[in-house]
């Protein structure tokens, strides 16, 4: 962990000494970064490092979305099921994906490649249907841009 | 009147986001005039003067907002509200994305005026090249003296703090963001007190959105008085719209207040799409109670017009449905993301907008029975008005919006268990 506590005091210099506090959600996203995923024992080893009671971290963590609680696969694509997208055919595509995975929305393939997951707005409206495959976007899509992105993955 | 333009006023390339392509479309003029020449509180009337309202939704006077703060108080904090999530909505991002500097320099200029020490950035967790953008852009500007100690050699330093969210829609609530900062789950809080009195760690602290503080450098370079000649009366200057849904060319686009929204769908954006007729606008984000082609046909986009047609001019996201979209299932899609993003603090909240998508989605699946209509709208009225945060008023918004204008496709989806237009949202 000492690699870790580095980049936590790093972290740490940026914000005012009197907001230690603040620090609890950039070092869960720091740890999942590392990690993948994040355990209670993840919430209480950053509770104890900034000494703020445990179940404030237990609960951000459970709290956040973007915080998975579980592995998840290699690439996670997060495809965009509200309402700009909906309009241009996010369902179809969903299902598309779905069927070319041979998993449902919320799943992780058998190879651990992937995880597919429906999420809200990306404020990519306006370029909609879009979706996010780790951190980048990807937006105007359709059947065959999907094909070629998909293939591009490592 | 000659097109005023406050953010579009450079073509995209390559390098339009650097501090040296900035300055060259005279970035930083309006910092280096405030910081040596003007004192506070000139600032603060001069964005007073402007008439500037704020972006994120609301449409409060940004130069009130800023008066309401004591100055005398020890701490000040500055938020930028960068959680941008309201569906339909896409502008922050495309600041952050071509002009991260001018947010930068926005909120110097406000610290200055609010004599803040430390402003934060509160941006939303999944942007990624946004995050990336202003990060090069601060450091950019850290280099340059713009920002951090003794900023352009006075003895004014401020440094902007960049806190990522993770991805919560109600963490753009501005007491959930202050929570969030905080490093607690989001909980909205109640209010009064206003953040303006007791916000992040109890102290005084100031929540604008992206788009209303990039505008701050354009008020202070050329004068309040000039950027409240643009627009209507009441709400003046230029505003980002982004219009998405069912037409030619989907985007965001830059306009005066007191644009016609028909001029936007069928000018700016080449009409329908396959040359469909319009069936509906969601007219300010998604939240906003949607109109009907006869209620836009004269309509323009300022705060008042759009409210005395019913609705909301919002975050300025136009969303349009083209004839032959279903809905029912249309409002699914929005009652399933409130349901989903209801922090749960608040039972009528909580409670409500699960049960309002449990019906909607029943209706959605040719399962609806007699009464599920009025037990939908007396939902709303258990939830608008009794929540902590406005998210509860903003679920039940659109259901009372579509039940009101499109009674009749519910009707026949419950009699007949299946949709008029064969469930279609894709045109
Ligand atoms: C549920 C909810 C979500 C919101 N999301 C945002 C948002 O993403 N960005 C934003 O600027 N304002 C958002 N707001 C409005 C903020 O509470 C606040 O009014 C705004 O940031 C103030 O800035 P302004 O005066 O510059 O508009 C939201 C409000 C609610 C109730
Ligand atoms: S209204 Fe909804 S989102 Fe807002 S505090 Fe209450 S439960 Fe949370
Ligand atoms: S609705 Fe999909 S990005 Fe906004």
């Amino acid at each position: 962990m000492s690699c870790l506590e580095e980049k936590f005091d790093q972290l740490r210099s940026v914000y005012p000494a009197e907001m230690n506090s603040s620090l609890v959600l950039p070092l869960l996203h720091l740890m999942l970064k590392e990690k993948g995923h994040l355990t209670e024992s993840d919430a209480v080893f950053i509770a104890q490092y900034l000494d703020v009671p445990p179940m404030q971290v237990k609960e951000a963590l459970t709290w956040y979305t973007m915080l998975y609680r579980q592995p998840v696969g290699k690439h996670v694509i997060k495809i965009c099921r509200n309402i700009g997208c909906s309009l241009m055919g996010a369902e179809r595509l969903i299902e598309y994906l779905e069927r070319k995975l041979g998993i449902k929305e919320g799943e992780t393939t058998a190879d651990g490649r992937f995880t597919l997951l429906a999420v809200e707005c990306l404020a990519s409206c306006g370029t909609a249907p879009a979706m996010q495959i780790d951190d980048t976007y990807h937006e105007q899509l359709n059947e065959s841009k999907i094909d070629q992105i998909l293939k591009e993955l490592s | 009147m000659t097109e005023t333009r406050v953010f579009f006023n450079f073509d995209v390339t390559a390098d339009s986001h650097t501090l040296a392509a900035y300055r060259q479309r005279g970035g930083y003029q309006a910092l280096e005039k405030v910081l040596k020449g003007m004192q506070p509180i000139d600032v603060e009337n001069e964005v007073k003067a402007s008439g500037l309202r704020g972006r994120g939704g609301a449409g409060f006077p940004t130069g009130m907002k800023w008066s309401f703060v004591n100055k005398q108080s020890p701490v000040i904090y500055l938020c930028c509200n960068a959680d941008e999530g309201e569906p339909g909505t896409f502008k922050d991002r495309w600041i952050f994305e071509n002009t991260s500097h001018q947010l930068i320099e926005g909120m110097i200029i406000a610290s200055y005026a609010l004599k803040v020490r430390h402003s934060f950035i509160y941006i939303r967790g999944e942007f990624d090249l946004p995050y990336r953008r202003l990060m090069e852009a601060l450091k950019e500007a850290k280099e340059a003296g713009l920002v951090g100690e003794k900023i352009l050699g006075t003895e004014f330093s401020c440094d902007i703090i960049v806190h990522q969210g993770g991805g919560a829609y109600v963490c753009g609530e501005e007491s959930s963001l202050l929570t969030s900062i905080e490093g607690f789950k989001g909980y909205p809080k109640n209010k009064p007190p206003f953040p303006a009195v007791k916000g992040l760690y109890q102290k005084p602290t100031v929540i604008n959105n992206v788009e209303t503080l990039a505008t701050i450098p354009w008020i202070l370079a050329n004068g309040g008085a000039t950027y409240a000649a643009i627009g209507t009366e009441k709400c003046s200057g230029t505003k980002l719209f982004g219009v998405s849904g069912h037409v030619n060319r989907p985007g965001l686009f830059e306009k005066p207040m007191g644009y016609s929204y028909k001029k936007l769908i069928y000018e700016d954006c080449g009409g329908i799409l396959g040359g469909k007729e319009l069936k509906a606008v969601i007219p300010g984000g998604s939240s906003t109670p949607v109109l009907l082609p006869s209620e836009i046909e004269t309509l323009t986009m300022d705060a008042e017009a759009v409210q005395a047609a019913g609705s909301m001019l919002g975050s300025g996201g136009v969303i349009v449905i083209a004839e032959g979209t279903c809905m029912v299932r249309l409002l699914q899609v929005l009652s399933r993301f409130y349901a989903h993003e209801s922090c749960g603090q608040c039972t009528p909240c909580r409670e409500g907008s699960a049960w309002m998508n449990d019906i909607i989605t029943r209706i959605s699946r040719g399962k609806g029975v007699k009464g599920d209509l009025e037990r939908l709208e007396c939902i709303t009225k258990g939830i608008m008005g009794n929540t902590v945060c406005a998210l509860g008023d903003a679920a039940s918004m659109p259901v009372n919006g579509f039940l009101k204008k499109f009674r009749h496709e519910f009707e026949y989806f419950i009699e007949h268990g299946r949709s008029m237009y064969d469930g279609r949202l894709e045109i």
